[in-house]
């Protein structure tokens, strides 16, 4: 595939992909990603099932390692550091890039140690500032005002959409750079839906924010860049508003008109 | 290439709507044509006729508008398809602004026959009838640009407009002079002054309409560009 990335002069990068390969065994799943990702921005990656947008999330925050068979080649430089390649302990990459998965996640324990369990791992607050943090959390994740009564109730008792949100302010409250969601609203309804597409644009204030969607008019609403791959290949990057209204590559404007297949 | 949408119902609500823009084209083309007809011949009853059209042309802006709603709204198209659905907005706009036109003409023909003017008057309709049939012909090829979605012929149209322009200027020097030669056919001329320019009026509709298949064809505004700056985005 082409290396040309394209950019706006006017945005600075948060994260530059270059050569990225990604394996699982033999499978060769990511194909030379090159990529720029725009600081305090929305990028939305879509693609058909199997093309390669949620490993490309996956590796932002080595999420991979898990998994021994799988493996990544090149890199992504955060800061100009490799964090492929970095000697630095994953744990503190993924503080400072956090993921939200498309199930909500909440931890069997109250909504209040739900925030906290996370930052308690990088910080030693006292009980005053912890309970700043995860109100201030709670807040940016719009969901402080429903659960303000009962943060010592289990995470698990709020509705999915709030669960989710839950999800989001815990991945805030360590104070990422970055945050990676994974389809984080196919399993909500189209009221939490709304209220999560509305939180992603407050959080671009403060975060580059990564979003991996099958709803393309979710991409469309919520993004500023998006990202079209195909089978392990970035076919197009670039504004959401040119990509949904005048797509430069073909393959790109038959997925999103629905001609793909 | 690959045209057809996963949804063949999608497919079948575009191919519609395309088609009633055409059928929508060719009524206001007729309307045009037959107001012509009034014109030369001082035919009321053709005139009439143009009028009525019109109200069919009107109904048929609001039901296909209606239509572009529900599709928008239940499709949410986007790129080609959605460009497709704005520029038809646009283009059914630009057909009932040409009807407007016909009728226009045709209550001149109404009014011109009222009071009393003739074919004796030996006006110079013929001119005007040339003029119409440049505009008339250019209609029909941005209609047919659209129906193939053809850009380069999209191109031809708003090239060839330069000619009506070039037509409409000639008559109204013309007008001028007879008017001058013999004041008693001032007021008819000056109708026929408002004829000529609804006819150039055509011409331009025609062009927008050009533009709008440009649009849908390459993702480029041209509105409002240089012929030069068209062609290299048409090419």
């Amino acid at each position: 595939m082409d290396t040309k990335v394209d950019l706006p002069a006017n945005e600075s990068v948060k994260l530059s992909v270059r050569d990225l390969n990604f394996y699982y065994g033999s499978f060769h799943a990511l194909k030379h990603i090159n990529l720029d990702i725009p600081e305090r921005k929305v990028t939305a990656f879509i693609g058909p099932s199997g093309c390669g947008k949620s490993t490309l999330l996956r590796t932002f925050n080595r999420m991979f390692e898990l998994y021994p068979e799988q493996r990544a080649e090149g890199s992504i430089s955060i800061a100009g550091e490799n964090i492929l390649k970095s000697k630095t302990d994953v744990t503190l990459i993924r503080a400072k890039i956090g993921m939200v998965f498309q199930k909500p996640t909440p931890f069997p324990m109250s909504i209040y140690d739900n925030i906290a369990f996370g930052v308690r791992l990088f910080e030693r607050l006292p009980r005053v500032e912890m309970d700043e943090r995860v109100e201030w959390a709670l807040k940016k994740a719009a969901l402080w005002g429903e659960v303000k009564d009962k943060l010592d109730q289990n995470g698990a008792s709020l509705s999915g959409g709030q669960q989710q949100r839950l999800c989001i302010a815990r991945g805030i409250a360590i104070k990422p750079e970055v945050l990676l969601l994974d389809e984080p609203c196919s399993a909500l309804d189209p009221i939490s839906t709304g209220k999560i597409e509305e939180l992603i644009h407050e959080l671009k204030a403060d975060y580059t924010v990564m979003i991996v969607t099958h709803n393309m008019q979710q991409a469309a609403r919520c993004s500023d860049y998006t990202a079209y791959m195909y089978l392990g290949d970035l076919v197009e990057f670039g504004a959401t508003s040119d990509v949904f209204t005048k797509p430069k590559k073909k393959d790109t404007e038959d997925y999103i008109t629905g001609r793909f297949g | 290439m690959n045209d057809k949408h996963i949804s063949t119902q999608f497919d079948n609500e575009l191919s519609g709507i395309s088609t009633r823009v055409l059928e929508m084209g060719g009524m206001v083309e007729s309307q045009v044509v037959q107001a012509m007809y009034a014109l030369t011949q001082f035919s009321g009853e053709t005139a009439t006729q143009v009028l009525r059209i019109e109200e069919q042309v009107n109904a048929m802006e609001v039901g296909i508008d209606r239509d572009l709603s529900t599709i928008i709204a239940r499709r949410q198209p986007t790129a080609r398809d959605l460009r497709l659905l704005i520029a038809i907005s646009k283009t059914i706009g630009n057909l009932e602004r040409v009807g407007d036109e016909a009728a226009r003409i045709a209550r001149t023909v109404q009014r011109l026959m009222n009071t009393g003017v003739s074919s004796k008057m030996r006006l110079p309709v013929g001119d005007i009838a040339f003029e119409a049939e440049l505009a008339i012909k250019l209609l029909r090829k941005s209609l047919d640009a659209f129906a193939r979605l053809d850009a380069h012929a999209a191109l031809q149209v708003i090239k060839q407009d330069n000619e009506i322009d070039v037509e409409f200027d000639g008559l109204m020097r013309k007008l001028v002079t007879y008017m001058m030669e013999d004041p008693r056919t001032i007021s008819a001329s000056i109708d026929l002054v408002f004829c000529a320019k609804a006819i150039e009026r055509v011409g331009d509709h025609a062009k927008n309409l050009a533009e709008q298949v440009i649009y849908v064809v390459k993702g480029t505004d041209v509105r409002h560009t240089p012929t030069d700056d068209i062609e290299s985005a048409v090419r």
